[in-house]
């Protein structure tokens, strides 16, 4: 996806959608206009198809507009500026971008974001309120040291918490089975398994 | 990736013209995604215009006179947790959730699931000048090249790319049919008469026509698939294609074999059934040396390759223990 030409002005957008969301934290973000302007005249150069998508990321209402080809974790990073999501390998098989879609857990590197039009989206950065207590599973990674370098972490904690709430009594075999998806490098895998056992209890309760 | 036109479809029908209509322009279906996105990014599959067909097919499941009726739009997940699949057809829950991952089953068809690409490294590498089934006529680099993951099976001097998938493989063990849709109206297959062998022409991977989609499977019901299982050796415990699996149910009179079906994956360049070996059991007494004498019979024909030549052995041996372990189920 990289390197497409796209005029994507990414760190205007962060600091835009940081004023915004600072000074007006409960409106719906709308983001498309500093993007469509710029892209409108780009697909009359190449032809190449832009997409308006409303979905709701964490909450909030979110406009964006963008070229077809893009990923539910590039907008979410490069055009919502949410950039607790992370790309690893970006063909779905190392779990760093894993994000939950109406609740379930998916790989955002393998969705369209123009699939994800009226979709609920619950990113690393909607655990938790910015001010408030730790999600039993971020606090539980915390207790348990269930990282090293960090990079794979927002990716094993919202697999995580999908996994207890599809189901609640899993033994430590099945959550390693049943996390399988999630690869960390640092092999932090001991840790990441007492972690969710500890939140496992904490969610129950 | 290459741009593409992304729209919507809502129905069957509309669906269908839109796949039938402008022939001049490569469209894809999209459904999970999870197969033709990362074939995309690796410029492998390049289509000029993508349909979303997650709102014009069932994501359904449900009981018919034929059978259990699935729904081409259901997610792997949802039919490995279904409790009449769980009890009636274990062999499909098993199949399913050996497979994949706990995020790639939330977002993946069973239409699409079963029209996965292979994991030929050669094939999945676009800058590999020589795939017969990428580019008609180029060669195949996986005959003199690496393939330890390459099919003994239905192989041919053009293609010997394994498929890949496990689903497909407890479908064909239990006689499913195929309900495809299509500009001009509804037909059903066997699963079996779906896929195709590469043969001369490996680009062509199965029967559907360029307007025809997959719109749902259909199990028939018969008690004795409760004793059904799926059996998967891989490289690693979990998230690995299959370097042999087994999909076996058995209907059995006391030890004696009624009827055994047999679907083997890893192995094959399709979803394969091993009909020599169910011949082979039928009405024998299922036992240590019946069912190693069932897994040489499955692999008697095997063609092995440079790096491959574990399989016919490991896949015996695992249609054996398959079968010793369908056996020993109690239901």
């Amino acid at each position: 996806m990289a390197g497409d030409g796209i005029v994507r002005p990414v760190s205007v957008q962060r600091r835009q959608f940081l004023t915004v969301a600072a000074a007006t934290a409960a409106a719906p973000l709308m983001l498309k206009a500093s993007s469509q302007s710029a892209s409108s005249a780009d697909k009359a150069a190449t032809g190449r198809e832009l997409h308006t998508t409303t979905l709701v990321v964490n909450g909030k209402n979110v406009t964006v507009t963008a070229d077809a080809r893009t990923t539910l974790l590039d907008a979410l990073r490069e055009y919502v500026g949410l950039t607790g999501t992370k790309k690893g390998c970006d063909h779905g098989q190392c779990g760093a971008c894993t994000v939950h879609v109406d609740g379930k857990r998916v790989l955002s590197c393998l969705t369209l974001a123009a699939m994800t039009a009226g979709r609920s989206v619950t990113t690393i950065e909607g655990l938790s309120d910015a001010d408030g207590p730790l999600h039993p599973m971020q606090q539980a990674f915390i207790d348990h040291d269930a990282f090293q370098c960090g990079y794979c972490t927002p990716g094993q904690i919202m697999s995580a918490v999908a996994l207890i709430n599809e189901n609640p009594k899993l033994s430590e075999p099945e959550i390693r089975e049943l996390m399988s998806g999630n690869i960390c490098r640092c092999a932090a895998y001991p840790n990441i398994v007492t972690a969710i056992m500890q939140a496992k209890v904490k969610m129950g309760s | 990736m290459q741009p593409f036109v992304f729209s919507r479809s809502n129905s069957p029908s509309d669906a269908t013209k839109r796949l039938a209509d402008g022939a001049d322009v490569s469209t894809s279906p999209i459904a999970g995604g999870t197969t033709l996105l990362d074939l995309m990014k690796l410029n492998v599959m390049r289509p000029e215009r993508l349909i979303d067909i997650n709102a014009a097919l069932s994501d359904q499941i449900e009981k018919v006179s034929s059978g259990l009726r699935i729904g081409a739009m259901v997610r792997m997940a949802e039919a490995a947790r279904h409790s009449v699949i769980q009890s009636g057809y274990p062999v499909v829950a098993q199949s399913l959730m050996l497979a994949a991952s706990a995020q790639i089953r939330n977002m993946a068809s069973l239409g699409g699931n079963v029209l996965q690409r292979t994991r030929c490294g050669y094939f999945r590498d676009h800058t590999v000048p020589n795939c017969n089934k990428r580019i008609s006529e180029s060669g195949c680099a996986a005959l003199e090249g690496s393939n330890r993951m390459h099919a003994v099976l239905g192989g041919s001097e053009k293609c010997i790319a394994t498929y890949g998938g496990d689903f497909a493989q407890a479908l064909m063990a239990l006689d499913a049919r195929v309900e495809i849709i299509g500009s001009r109206g509804v037909r059903t297959i066997a699963f079996s008469e779906l896929h195709v062998r590469p043969g001369d022409a490996p680009a062509a991977e199965t029967t559907l026509r360029r307007d025809e989609l997959i719109a749902a499977f259909v199990l028939p019901s018969l008690p004795w698939f409760r004793r059904s299982m799926y059996l998967k050796i891989r490289d690693r415990d979990s998230y690995a294609y299959a370097l042999a699996s087994v999909a076996v149910a058995l209907d059995m009179d006391g030890d004696q074999v009624r009827e055994a079906r047999i679907g083997l994956g890893g192995v094959a360049t399709v979803p394969w059934r091993a009909n020599e070996a169910e011949a082979f059991l039928k009405g024998k007494v299922l036992n240590d040396g019946s069912a190693k004498a069932a897994g040489e019979a499955a692999f008697a024909d095997a063609k092995t390759h440079q790096h491959n030549s574990y399989k016919p052995v490991l896949g015996a041996q695992t249609v054996a223990r398959a079968l010793l372990a369908a056996k020993a189920l109690e239901i």
